[in-house]
């Protein structure tokens, strides 16, 4: 049995915050669950896809997060619990729908959980998803740890059915990926059969019911607001007038800095849980008992702004802070060490923090940047692609997957991105705009998720560009999620249809279409040399299983090669290449076998012949 | 009760998030406060990984500059890349085996001189304790074992408030049944060779 699916109340159990989450999601009894994997958000929906194997849960990849959104939109408005799971950024594509959900709303409880990635340990920018509740209209709920990730699961179902709204659960990085001893509750009984009753006049918002719907929004706020200043996950801690209030994880580094610094009793916490509305009445009565208050928050001063304006509205004067000079930045995360050290500048406490060592005599450390595997096809099709233009001035939008990786040298070869899909747009202004050559590099999964309707506007606006989709047939960045493209299959699971990119490349007009097996490079060179002297959008397909995938799936069948005596240290390989299986010994590069996968992609541009299988002894 | 803070880096596939996950299970037996964090982030593309591991009263997940008790490197380099976590009485374990960077391989960066590296960590911290713990690994049957190795080694310094048996059976109940006795041994190998590299210093 999956480990979140045991029925032991009471037990306490050691879980990642993202197993905590889907836990808490399975004790709420969710029957319906949609995601598209994003980090820091990929276990919840990776355990919610193993749970469904063997229970009543409805789990689905959807295509991006828009979608995802919909599905668990119309579900939850039949009266079945469901949720969604994306990274920040997914957020953003799934507004659309996200907006407007929040106008029709909910029959059954819809918890939109977006993990936000301050620091931006795997994303492209760190924005703060609070604002989306305010932008949206929606309750926003923040846990602080682990556990009470867990609990604030059903907590947001609840409110969202008594609220008649989805309901926002926004975690950041280190409760994703923190863990901790979590007690197990009991599990509510699925209900997945839903009911739909038609109510065109509250759920179709042509301009005369969105009118009637966006008043029903701005009073359901009301409410939940009313709720928000009685939610058992926004409480005070202590009765002192140094007043500090926080959410999140900032919440562990304030209780740790204040038993540290021994405020105790000059401090009071008010620790935010319900961020959004923000209970107005205990702010205020908060705020009346404090002689000055520092708010410490990750991020943007989402509550800070709405204190100052709280404290105005009260006429009171007291010094309110969060970010600024001294104290906190919207940059990053925080830690614990910065956060007590803010608490004392703020407050004027007498600390001497841990003197940090003299670094100054360590010399530099070579850095150990993660890099395209060994063996990945994604090395081979940018080497190709730069042989064929060679000679060629060219740009290259890239997207986000693993071959974003390709930015590294020697390979540089990614030179714009904005977001999931955006090489196809950016190429048509690209090509637009300049006269030099547009090669555009998007993966399976990322050209189902939204690289497609660039597809269409490139088509039918006639723009001219190479676009190669790397197909290795997985989500491979984010963990190997299947996408559209994938045989389901090969993990024998047979509900499933297929979507070819052939398919749908030549559906869309696309004239040129070219698809290429990577491994064989002087055939890719020669095929991607055409697609790129074809005037207009040409497609090359660059067709090979993600080598770790392979492995995992343990169908990968590449033996070891070495570089053999015949080699006259040209070193093609290491500075065209540049595999994680080369190091040089004796100024001789050498292959690490056990890292080698047989790719054979060196040996083919080896100019002496001289890389070669290793013989069986 | 009191906190103590553990840092464990390593190279993405040395098997960090194991020995953590063990050292939290281990806690859990023994009924102490523990709490972890993680950044893994492209693992196993060849990146680092580095966990946090804080045992006692604490709220916090991670460590601040400075404010480890004890660092743990799976690899040489990236333990001295971590001294950063360390104060002058922090104790820090390191395998002595290196994984030599790919920038290097390609000429980018030269990887530090062994000696040097130790002699820095020395002058820094309280106490060194390195040792080649994927020797040992392979010689308790699988060169993968290097993380209970240093177990092994982290325990022997009777710095958390867990002993050898704690961690002994979360290995038994939370590793792969095919690897737990190979695991055992490595988490004795470590277990000792700590022990000796200790006398040494002190003799």
């Amino acid at each position: 049995m999956h480990k979140l699916l045991q029925d032991h109340p009471g037990q306490k159990i050691l879980l990642l915050g993202n197993e905590s989450i889907a836990r808490g999601a399975i004790e709420a009894g969710v029957a319906v669950a949609t995601t598209y994997p994003g980090t820091p958000s990929s276990e919840i929906s990776m355990n919610f896809f193993q749970v469904a194997q063997e229970s009543d849960l409805y789990f689905e990849y959807s295509t991006n997060e828009k979608v995802a959104l919909e599905v668990a939109a119309a579900a939850a408005n039949t009266g079945v619990r469901s949720m969604c799971v994306m990274k920040h950024v997914g957020v953003n594509v799934a507004a659309d729908p996200l907006l407007t959900l929040a106008y029709i709303g909910v029959k059954a409880g819809l918890v939109l959980l977006t993990a936000d990635d301050p620091y931006m340990f795997s994303s492209q920018n760190e924005q703060d998803n609070r604002y989306y509740g305010k932008l949206a209209g929606l309750p926003v709920i923040e846990p602080s740890s682990v556990e009470e990730a867990k609990e604030m699961v059903p907590y947001a179902f609840d409110l969202s059915e008594t609220l008649g709204e989805p309901v926002i659960m926004r975690t950041t990085t280190r409760i994703n990926h923190s863990t901790g001893p979590v007690v197990l509750g009991k599990i509510k009984k699925i209900n997945s059969k839903g009911n739909y009753t038609k109510d065109p006049f509250n759920q179709v918002p042509i301009p005369a019911v969105a009118r009637k719907l966006h008043k029903r929004l701005l009073d359901n706020l009301e409410k939940a607001e009313k709720i928000a200043e009685n939610s058992p996950h926004n409480f005070i801690i202590g009765t002192g007038a140094w007043g500090i209030v926080c959410n999140g994880v900032s919440y562990n580094y304030v209780r740790d800095a204040v038993r540290d610094l021994g405020i105790k009793t000059e401090s009071k916490i008010l620790r935010i849980g319900f961020s959004h509305p923000l209970p107005l009445r205990l702010i205020k009565d908060f705020l009346k008992g404090c002689e000055k208050v520092l708010v410490v928050e990750e991020g943007e001063p989402f509550m800070e702004e709405t204190l100052k304006a709280f404290a105005q509205e009260e006429g009171l004067t007291l010094k309110i802070n969060g970010k600024g000079e001294g104290l906190f930045t919207r940059l990053y995360e925080f830690n614990p060490g910065q956060v007590r050290q803010s608490i004392a500048t703020y407050y004027g406490i007498d600390y001497t923090p841990k003197a940090l060592l003299d670094l100054s005599d360590i010399p530099e450390i070579p850095q150990r940047p993660p890099n395209l595997c060994p063996g990945c096809s994604h090395r081979a099709t940018y080497h190709e692609v730069k042989m064929a233009a060679k000679g060629m001035e060219t740009i290259y939008p890239t997207d986000i997957g693993c071959y974003t990786l390709g930015i590294l040298p020697p390979l540089s070869m990614a030179d714009f991105l904005l977001c999931m899909g955006s090489s196809v747009g950016t190429s048509c202004g690209f090509s637009k705009t300049t006269d030099k050559k547009v090669i555009a590099f998007i993966g399976d999964s990322t050209f189902f998720h939204s690289g497609i309707s660039g597809l269409v506007n490139a088509v039918f606006n006639n723009h001219n560009f190479t676009l190669v989709i790397l197909d290795n047939g997985t989500t491979a960045m984010t963990g190997h999620q299947p996408n559209p493209g994938v045989d389901m299959n090969i993990l024998n699971l047979s509900r499933y249809g297929r979507v070819s990119i052939e398919a749908v490349v030549r559906g869309i007009g696309v004239s040129h279409v070219t698809t290429i097996k990577p491994y064989k490079v002087k055939k890719s060179i020669e095929a991607i040399r055409e697609a790129l002297n074809y005037n207009g959008v040409s497609v090359v397909i660059a067709e090979e299983i993600c080598v770790l995938y392979a492995k995992q799936l343990k169908i990968a069948k590449g033996k070891p090669f070495e570089v053999t005596g015949k080699c006259k240290n040209h070193r093609n390989c290491l500075n065209e290449i540049a595999c994680p299986a080369f190091y040089i010994r004796n100024d001789q590069v050498k292959i690490d076998p056990d890292l080698c996968t047989g790719c054979a992609v060196c040996a083919q541009i080896c100019p002496e012949n001289a890389i070669l299988p290793i013989k069986a002894k | 009760m009191k906190t103590t803070r553990v840092i464990i880096v390593a190279v993405g596939g040395q098997g960090n998030l194991l020995a953590s996950r063990v050292l939290g299970e281990a806690a859990l037996i023994a009924d102490v406060p523990v709490r972890m964090s993680e950044i893994h982030g492209m693992a196993q593309r060849g990146g680092v990984v580095e966990s946090s591991i804080v045992f006692g009263d604490s709220e916090s997940t991670i460590i601040s500059d400075g404010e480890a008790d004890v660092l743990v490197g799976f690899e040489p380099s990236e333990t001295l890349r971590a001294v950063n976590k360390c104060n002058s009485k922090t104790i820090v374990i390191t395998n002595l085996s290196p994984l030599v960077p790919f920038t290097v391989s390609i000429g980018k960066g030269v990887y530090p001189d062994l000696d040097v590296l130790q002699k820095l960590i020395q002058e820094k911290a309280a106490n060194l304790i390195a040792f080649n713990a994927t020797t040992l690994a392979r010689e308790a049957g699988n060169v993968m074992a290097v993380n209970m190795v240093l177990l092994g080694a982290l325990i022997q310094t009777k710095t958390l408030p867990l002993s050898s048996d704690h961690v002994k059976e979360a290995i038994r109940t939370r590793t792969k049944k095919d690897f737990v006795q190979i695991n055992v041994t490595a988490f004795d190998l470590g277990y000792s060779a700590a022990q000796a590299v200790s006398k040494t210093e002190n003799a």
